[in-house]
């Protein structure tokens, strides 16, 4: 809320009709489509419920009361948290890496924006199937553990590769990769090289180029990149329950299951929890970085 | 890094650097381990997705793993005929009309919006925050939020209607922090300089902001087109009575255990392709016709 702090101020900007016009279209789905919406779940969430997917008109604590008094609640935080943690960590590594590789060791830039064209390419198709073609791969009669059975390396199948919180974090790894690649790769390529070749010369190491240059100036794609795969992995129950198969939960996975059997208050009251604990997340994030400054500059 | 031999270990730490760094044609070891680490990121992009691909071309004897059983097109017929598999034709129309909707929708509203963005204006933080949380609020919470909405106004959700809206209240902040990146590189003074030969407002538009923004245009099209037709858990929700292709593809997964799954999952990823092959063939064709008509105004 910093920004709009500043704006408040006396000096600062006017009401201005076209860029309010500019805007309008983005308003207008969200006051609808966003803004209402999570009003709605607020009221639902205070409502009673009989059981039958109906709502009873009566303000109650009940639903916010069982979600922090069972001890379920934290298990399932602690297992989607402990999956946002391990796939942020593993994307990061290895997208800043990727973008690093591209931007500053692959001389020819048409060559360099090749490379990153192939690697968006397979976000071009269904995430879905995506994950599912990690089945004859990590599967018990799979690529991986048929080549290790057959060489010796091991004597029976991993039963660990599949339906295992290991599947989980390789496939959300899979999936989101691509989503730290993109924005630090933007904010590395305008680093001006010069800025790098200068600090060579000045008798800086590479560790200290990466420590007081490259790092900072990607900054903005960092904490971009980060919001992306942390709000999608918080989000997402698609991927732990088939992946897991069946053996994980995720917070949206456990509110998935009570829309199934219409229990809406409850899931409402679950879903208010998650996103303050998203919005949290989001807004740690955010103080560390104007994004808006950073990337409208 | 490798020891220095005692003699060069008496020169200035700076003066040593200099030497070693300044042969720019010798690729340091950083490169190499690099390379091999974007090789293997590479393979494991690609790897698992060709092998659903090479196996859904199997017969009758198929299963989900290697070894390959045969060669047929048995699970691609399979897809289509049987009735378990559910409406994957309709849901398939459904997803592209959708996408195309959302795509076109959320090109004009980023655009718009990435010019607003540009100048501070009163209430611009607000919605900047609504944009962000509307980009982060977990899909299925979201989904709910629209479905209860529409349940309580007596309305009956559909994917030209709720699914849409929900579809675009993630698409469009996306489009929009793609606007942004692609907007600080455009430089204001070719605007002023179009408005001071006498150019309306709508010209330049027209003449000079969409043409050098067209490819960060194409980019948030792109993205529009992909992130809708592969949304899943904000149209759960709002879809309605009929399904779109990934809440087609989620039952597959739980019903059919059979290639038939690998063939959907060839059978989307051309029509991806193609979709977007023929996007990137029109612009390239615009393109070709704009400089040929330049060409011969010259």
């Amino acid at each position: 809320m910093i920004a709009s702090a500043d704006i408040s101020r006396a000096k600062g900007p006017r009401w201005n009709i076209a860029s309010w016009l500019y805007i309008s279209p983005l308003v207008l789905v969200l006051i609808p489509f966003f803004v209402v919406p999570i009003l709605v779940v607020l009221v639902a969430s205070f409502l009673e419920h009989d059981g039958f997917g109906g709502m009873i008109p009566h303000f109650t604590l009940v639903n916010y009361a069982s979600i922090f008094t069972a001890a379920l609640t934290w298990k399932l935080y602690l297992s989607t948290i402990k999956f946002a943690v391990l796939t942020w960590g593993l994307t990061l590594v290895i997208g800043f890496w990727i973008a690093y590789f591209l931007v500053f060791h692959v001389r020819n830039q048409l060559l360099a924006i090749g490379l990153f064209l192939l690697c968006t390419v397979p976000f071009w198709t269904s995430n879905i199937i995506r994950m599912i073609s990690w089945i004859p791969l990590l599967g018990k009669n799979g690529l991986i553990n048929s080549a290790l059975v057959s060489t010796g390396a091991i004597d029976q199948p991993l039963e660990f590769l599949l339906f295992s919180d290991f599947a989980v974090v390789v496939a959300y790894t899979h999936q989101l990769t691509i989503f730290m690649i993109v924005p630090i790769f933007n904010a590395m390529s305008r680093i001006d090289k010069r800025t790098l070749e200068a600090a060579r010369d000045a008798g800086a190491s590479r560790f200290e180029i990466m420590r007081h240059i490259v790092v900072p100036l990607s900054r903005n794609g960092i904490a971009l990149g980060s919001i992306f795969v942390l709000s999608i992995v918080m989000g997402d129950f698609f991927v732990v329950k088939v992946m897991s198969g069946g053996g994980s939960a995720s917070v949206v996975s456990a509110l998935f299951e009570d829309i199934g059997v219409l229990q809406y208050p409850p899931a409402a009251a679950a879903s208010v929890v998650l996103l303050l604990v998203v919005v949290i997340m989001i807004a740690l994030i955010l103080r560390t970085v104007d994004v808006r400054k950073e990337i409208a500059r | 890094m490798s020891a220095h031999p005692a003699s060069i270990a008496r020169f200035p730490k700076s003066a040593r650097r200099v030497a070693t760094y300044r042969d720019e044609n010798r690729r340091p070891w950083t490169f190499w381990v690099l390379a091999a680490l974007f090789t293997t990121y590479v393979l494991a992009l690609y790897g698992p997705m060709i092998c659903i691909y090479v196996l859904s071309f199997q017969d009758v004897r198929g299963g989900l793993v290697f070894p390959m059983k045969g060669l047929s097109l048995h699970w691609f017929v399979d897809l289509f005929t049987q009735v378990r598999t559910g409406d994957v034709k309709g849901g398939f129309e459904r997803s592209i009309l959708l996408a195309i909707l959302v795509t076109v929708l959320t090109v004009v509203g980023s655009f718009m919006a990435g010019l607003a963005f540009r100048n501070r204006f009163k209430g611009d933080g607000v919605v900047f925050y609504l944009m962000i949380g509307s980009l982060v609020a977990p899909g299925l919470v979201l989904g709910i939020g629209v479905g209860l909405l529409f349940q309580y106004l007596g309305l009956q959700a559909s994917w030209y209607t709720s699914a849409l809206g929900a579809h675009l209240s993630w698409t469009l902040p996306f489009g929009v922090l793609v606007m942004f990146a692609v907007m600080s590189r455009f430089d204001r003074a070719w605007e002023e300089a179009a408005r001071d030969l006498g150019a309306t407002r709508w010209q330049i538009i027209r003449m000079v902001v969409v043409p050098i923004l067209a490819p960060g245009i194409v980019a948030v099209a792109l993205f529009g087109f992909t992130l809708s037709y592969d949304e899943f858990s904000r149209t759960l929700q709002t879809s309605g009575p009929l399904n779109t292709l990934p809440l087609e593809i989620w039952s597959m997964t739980l019903n059919v255990t059979s290639p038939s799954l690998y063939a959907l999952g060839t059978v989307t990823t051309l029509a991806s392709f193609l979709i977007i092959g023929v996007c990137l063939g029109a612009i390239a064709l615009m393109q070709k016709r704009r400089s040929n008509q330049l060409g011969r105004q010259q």
